[in-house]
C-alpha cells in the first residue's frame, strides 16, 4: 500500500495548520462567510441541512486497519458513532462541529489522511476498482497509476481552479468495475496486439442534470504517457470548457459541443506541444511507486479449501453468502470478500464506529491488513485466504455485516438526499429501505439476480440513477416528493443511460412499480438473462405497459 | 409568515431566532413575522455573522410549523433525518 513520503506529510500537516487558523479567525469574526466558505470546501468541509459535514479522501478507496480505525475514533469523538461511505469510494461524517474540524483532520493526517481536493473546482480523489491488486481478470494493479495520478494532481497550481470538478477513474480489467465510462476520464488498462499494456482513454462521460456516456478519444495511450496526455486535456478543457453557465461547465460539455472526433484533435495537438516537458515520471520514479503496491506475500495454498468445502454443504447461509458475497482471487487458496453495508431496510453506506473498528480488526487478523470502499458504497476485504472465509464470514454477521446481498435487489446504491444535503429535492434513503424490505426474501433476490438499483435525491444525480438497471430520480413539484423511474442503465462495460419510463410516482407507488418492473422481468426473461438483458431485449415498451396497466 | 432560521457556526446546528432575539433549536419557539416585517429582522440576523453560518428566511403558518414550497426540507432541518429518528431535535422531545 502507498505510503506518504515526506512531501505528501508536509503538505498535509501544512494545510492543517493553515486551516486552523482560518477556522480562528472565522470563528473570531475576522472572516466573513463569504470569504470562509471556499476556505473551508477546499478542506472538505460542507454544510448541509443538520451541520457541517466532512468529506474524508480515500485514495483509490484503499485503506489500512489503521486508517480505518482512526476513522471508526472520529465517528465516536468528534461525530454520533457512524460515518457513511460514498459513490466516490470517500466517507462522509455528517455532524462535526466547525471547531473540532482542524482536530479532526490532525487525527486523519496522523494516519495519512486528508480532506483535500474533496470539493471544489479541481481535481478530485482518483477512483479504481475496488478489486484491485487482487481480481484475477485484471492486467495489473490499476492503483499504480491513481497514485501517479493522485501524485500530479494534488495542488497542481494550473488546474486548481478548473470550469468545474473533475473525476477521473482507471480501471484494469475488461469488467468495468469502476464506471469509467461516467467519468470526466475513464482510463481502461489493456492490452494491444504486441502485448504491451496501455489506455484506452474515454473522455466526457458524467452524470448529473445533463448525462453522457464517454466517448474513447485514444484507443491505445502507452503507459509511460499518462501524465502528459492526461495534461493534454485538462489544459483544453481548462482553456476551452464554459466558466459562463455553472450547469455548461464540465467537460462532457465541452466534449459534446466540439465533437469527440474535434475534441481528439485539440488534445492531440496540445500533446504534441507539451509532450517533451518532462511531465511524464522517469520509469525509476514509476517503479518506485509500483513498489508500494507489490502484492503481500500469499501463501502457496491449493486452489480448493477441505475445510470451507465441509462448511457450505452443511451451512446454507454461509453457501448463499459465499456465492453473493465472494469473488474469485488471482491467488489459489484466496478470495475476495464483499462486506455489504446494505442491511435489509438499513441506509446504504452508512457504518457505526463499532461495525467499522470491526472491519478493521478483521482485515488485520484476515486480509493483510487491506480495506477497500467500492463506488457501490459497500466495503472489501482484498485478501481473505478460503481457508478462513468461514471465520470471516461469523466475525462479519456478528456486527450485521454479511448481508448476502452484493449485486442484487437490496444492494441499493441511494445518494444522502433531503434527509442531510442542502442540495436535495427529495429524500432518496427512505425509497431504498422500502425497496429493500419489500425484497427482504433473500431467495427471491437470488432467483431476480443481478439488478442495480440506483436512487438520486436531485437531478445532480449523486446517486448514479441514470445508470441504474432500474434507475429512481426524486423530483419536487411544490413541496411534495414524487419519483421518475428510468430503465436499462448500466454503470459497467456495457455502458448505457436509463430511459425515463412515465410520471413521476408517489414513494409509495414508485416502490410498487419496481416490483412491478421486477414481476414481468421474471415473467418474460430467458435462461441466464439478468433484468438489463432482457429490458434490452424487449425494449422499454412491454416495461411501461406492465407498469400502467394495473395502476 | 416568516421565520428566521440559520446554522450555528460553531458546530452548524439548525436554529432559529427566538422572541428574545436569542437563537433556539426549537422552531416552535421561534418568533414569527408578518412578511413585510421579516426583512429588517433578517438583514439584523444576518450581521450575527460570528454566532451563525448564514441565515435566510423560511415561511412558517401562525402555528409556527414550516409550510410552502420549502415544507419538507424546513420540517427535516426543524427535527432532523427521518431515517434517523435517534438523532436531531425529533430524539430530544417527544419520545
Amino acid at each position: 500500500m502507498y505510503r506518504y513520503d515526506e512531501f505528501d506529510a508536509t503538505i498535509v500537516a501544512e494545510r492543517v495548520s493553515q486551516f486552523r487558523g482560518q477556522v480562528e479567525r472565522r470563528l473570531a469574526g475576522e472572516l466573513t462567510e463569504d470569504q470562509f466558505k471556499p476556505l473551508r470546501l477546499m478542506n472538505g468541509l460542507y454544510l448541509q441541512l443538520h451541520a457541517y459535514m466532512l468529506r474524508v479522501a480515500i485514495p483509490y478507496g484503499t485503506l489500512s486497519s489503521k486508517q480505518m480505525r482512526m476513522l471508526s475514533a472520529i465517528a465516536r469523538k468528534y461525530d454520533k458513532g457512524y460515518g457513511h461511505f460514498t459513490t466516490r469510494q470517500n466517507i462522509q461524517f455528517n455532524w462535526p462541529a466547525l471547531v473540532d474540524v482542524p482536530d479532526i483532520l490532525d487525527d486523519l493526517a496522523s494516519v495519512e489522511m486528508h480532506a483535500i481536493q474533496t470539493s471544489g473546482n479541481c481535481i478530485r480523489n482518483v477512483t479504481s476498482d475496488q478489486y484491485a491488486g487482487a481480481a484475477a481478470d485484471e492486467i495489473e494493479d490499476p492503483r499504480i497509476w491513481c497514485e501517479v495520478i493522485r501524485q500530479w494532481s494534488t495542488f497542481h497550481p494550473e488546474f486548481s481552479f478548473l470550469p468545474r470538478k473533475f473525476k477521473i477513474a482507471v480501471t484494469a480489467s475488461d469488467t468495468d468495475r469502476a464506471a469509467v465510462k461516467v467519468h470526466d476520464i475513464g482510463l481502461r488498462l489493456h492490452k494491444n496486439d504486441a502485448g504491451e499494456a496501455g489506455f484506452e482513454v474515454i473522455v466526457g462521460g458524467g452524470l448529473g442534470r445533463t448525462p453522457y456516456v464517454g466517448h474513447t478519444i485514444r484507443e491505445f495511450l502507452p503507459k509511460k504517457y499518462l501524465l502528459s496526455y492526461l495534461e493534454a486535456i485538462l489544459r483544453v478543457y481548462n482553456l476551452e470548457g464554459r466558466r459562463d453557465n455553472l450547469y455548461k461547465a464540465r467537460i462532457k460539455i465541452l466534449v459534446n459541443s466540439e465533437g469527440a472526433t474535434t475534441f481528439a484533435d485539440m488534445v492531440e495537438a496540445e500533446w504534441a506541444a507539451i509532450k517533451k516537458n518532462e511531465i511524464d515520471l522517469p520509469a525509476e520514479e514509476i517503479d518506485r511507486i509500483r513498489d508500494y503496491f507489490a502484492p503481500p506475500a500469499f501463501d502457496k495454498l491449493p486452489e480448493t479449501s477441505a475445510a470451507l468445502e465441509e462448511r457450505r454443504n452443511s451451512d446454507k447461509d454461509f453457501a448463499r453468502w459465499l456465492r453473493t458475497n465472494t469473488h474469485e482471487h488471482k491467488t489459489p487458496g484466496y478470495a475476495i470478500v464483499n462486506i455489504s453495508l446494505k442491511p435489509i431496510g438499513g441506509i446504504p453506506g452508512d457504518a457505526s464506529d463499532v461495525q467499522m473498528a470491526a472491519v478493521a480488526d478483521i482485515a488485520e487478523q484476515y486480509s493483510h491488513d487491506e480495506i477497500r470502499v467500492t463506488h457501490e458504497q459497500n466495503l472489501v476485504l482484498p485478501h481473505v485466504k478460503r481457508d478462513d472465509l468461514y471465520a470471516v464470514w461469523k466475525a462479519l454477521d456478528a456486527q450485521a455485516l454479511a448481508t448476502p446481498n452484493i449485486g442484487l435487489v437490496s444492494d441499493i446504491i441511494a445518494c444522502p438526499g433531503l434527509d442531510y444535503c442542502s442540495l436535495a429535492n427529495t429524500r432518496s434513503i427512505p425509497i431504498a429501505q422500502r425497496i429493500s424490505e419489500r425484497f427482504a426474501d433473500l431467495n427471491e433476490e437470488e432467483d431476480i439476480g443481478e439488478l442495480k438499483i440506483k436512487i438520486s435525491g436531485c437531478i445532480n444525480a449523486c446517486g448514479h440513477h441514470h445508470v441504474g438497471h432500474i434507475g429512481i430520480l426524486g423530483v419536487d413539484k411544490k413541496g411534495e416528493e414524487f419519483y421518475q423511474i428510468t430503465l436499462g442503465g448500466s454503470g459497467a462495460e456495457d455502458a448505457s443511460l436509463g430511459e425515463i419510463v412515465g410520471r413521476g410516482l408517489s414513494s409509495g407507488d414508485a416502490v410498487d412499480a419496481v416490483e412491478k418492473l421486477i414481476g414481468f422481468y421474471r415473467q418474460r426473461r430467458q435462461s441466464g438473462e439478468r433484468f438489463l438483458d432482457t429490458y434490452r431485449r424487449l425494449g422499454a415498451e412491454p416495461f411501461k405497459e406492465a407498469l400502467y396497466e394495473a395502476a | 409568515m416568516k421565520a428566521v432560521t440559520g446554522n450555528l457556526l460553531s458546530d452548524g446546528s439548525v436554529v432559529y431566532l427566538g422572541d428574545d432575539d436569542q437563537w433556539t433549536s426549537d422552531i416552535g419557539a421561534a418568533a414569527r413575522f408578518e412578511d413585510d416585517d421579516a426583512l429588517p429582522v433578517i438583514a439584523a440576523a444576518q450581521l450575527r455573522v460570528t454566532e451563525i453560518a448564514d441565515a435566510y428566511l423560511i415561511d412558517v403558518e401562525p402555528s409556527g410549523a414550516p409550510v410552502g414550497r420549502a415544507v419538507i426540507r424546513e420540517t427535516i432541518r426543524s427535527a432532523g433525518p427521518t431515517v434517523r429518528t435517534d438523532l436531531g431535535l425529533q430524539a430530544e422531545c417527544c419520545g
